[in-house]
């Protein structure tokens, strides 16, 4: 029973990671990784949702009409992301200006509703909630890779404090601009994603 | 007529949905492998923004924004400001359209259903359109705006999928490194292609 847990947890963080591997959620994936600051908020915030929307449809997927069960996933993923984005405009007001759309797009994010949908409503809560950890924390890991490449080489800096001091403060390093653009976030996660697949030959195409 | 032009020029390139926003990302990656398929879906989220983002825009303004009510007469019902229902309001109205659209498209359009059909569900988890109604809101577009940004942003999302698509058809007979091919490699295309449109930004 523990061993199910713990597989329930461990799984989705690197050998089935949502990201790289399931490729779902790779909007905000690239969106918001410009900044560490941001890409952790981020992380925070869609942990947070996939760990209670497992759990609120967990709890009651006996009692879910087969029909508007999507419907009823749906209103229980939009309330949490509502506590969300209250609370990060209340609390980190700046930094919930940075990330604009993408709070909201949490409902639409893949691996959310997938979760729910795949995991949630075939088990009981604590093995969902798990589930709904280990996916958060799969998700977070890919996407504090890519923000911490981009932020330093893209800007040279980590968490808004300079590590390489770059040419127009006087320093010596020539900032990457292409990281910060989008195009960079696409070839990081191609290049993460390469990696992945060779380390772990079985998941080649 | 300038401004028409920009929200074009900003739709279809420069602030493409797809490869400047990063939005509907998974159904972009999962449904261009085909053409003709990436076609389909390009065309459903052409409708369903397009209807979704006006009808989005209507609700913000007369129902959810701080004093929206106040068409309604009663000092009660103006001093509410309900934008906090905003996201829920949004999704439910994208499903519920989507929902109608299927069942307009299999009454009076079969053949249209039918080629559209598997996509349309999809289309209520895309991000694209979620997104686009998001944007909307943060930009204050009014009617006349958001029925053209709709037109245009979902033009701009089926122009990306199809020359993602062709492209990849393309790439089958490629001879990438093993671990690379599939998704890595569609990643590394959607990047260059996400380069190509950013060149449209000077204009």
């Amino acid at each position: 029973m523990s061993s199910k847990l713990a597989k329930a947890l461990t799984e989705p963080i690197i050998k089935n990671n949502p990201v790289a591997i399931q490729v779902l959620g790779i909007c905000s994936a690239l969106a918001v990784t410009t900044k560490l600051q941001t890409t952790i908020t981020m992380c925070l915030a869609v942990t947070f949702v996939t760990v209670f929307s497992n759990l609120g449809v967990s709890l009651i997927r006996k009692v879910i009409p087969g029909s508007i069960r999507m419907i009823v996933e749906m209103t229980i993923i939009a309330t949490l992301v509502i506590v969300v984005d209250q609370i990060i405009k209340a609390y980190a007001y700046n930094i919930s200006k940075e990330l604009s759309v993408f709070v909201g797009l949490i409902i639409t994010n893949c691996i959310v509703m997938g979760r729910t949908e795949a995991f949630a409503m075939k088990n009981n809560p604590l093995e969902s909630v798990m589930d709904g950890l280990g996916n958060g924390l799969g998700y977070s890991l890919l996407l504090l890779v890519v923000g911490s490449i981009r932020e330093l080489f893209g800007s040279g800096s980590l968490f808004g404090i300079t590590i390489f001091k770059t040419v127009s403060d006087g320093g010596w390093y020539v900032p990457n601009g292409l990281l910060v653009l989008s195009p960079g976030a696409f070839f990081l996660i191609g290049a993460f994603i390469w990696c992945v697949k060779t380390w772990k030959k079985d998941l080649a195409e | 007529m300038q401004h028409v032009f920009d929200l074009l020029i900003q739709g279809l390139f420069t602030q493409n949905l797809a490869l400047s926003m990063f939005l509907g990302m998974c159904t972009f990656l999962a449904v261009s492998k085909k053409v003709k398929t990436a076609l389909g879906l390009g065309i459903a989220v052409v409708v369903v923004q397009a209807i979704t983002i006006p009808v989005n825009n209507l609700i913000l303004n007369y129902v959810l924004k701080e004093g929206a009510l106040s068409w309604t007469g009663s000092e009660t019902l103006a001093s509410l400001d309900l934008s906090f229902l905003t996201f829920i309001c949004f999704i439910g109205v994208i499903a519920a359209m989507v929902q109608i659209l299927e069942m307009t498209l299999d009454r009076f359009f079969p053949p249209l259903y039918n080629a559209l059909g598997i996509f349309l569900p999809l289309i209520t988890v895309n991000c694209a359109i979620m997104g686009g109604s998001l944007i909307m809101e943060q930009r204050d577009f009014g009617f006349g705006d958001s029925c053209l940004y709709g037109i245009f942003s979902g033009l701009g999302w089926a122009l990306a999928i199809v020359i993602l698509a062709g492209i990849r058809e393309k790439l089958e007979y490629a001879r990438a490194p093993k671990p690379l091919r599939g998704l890595g490699m569609t990643f590394m295309v959607v990047g260059l292609l996400a380069m190509a449109f950013m060149c449209f930004s000077g204009m």
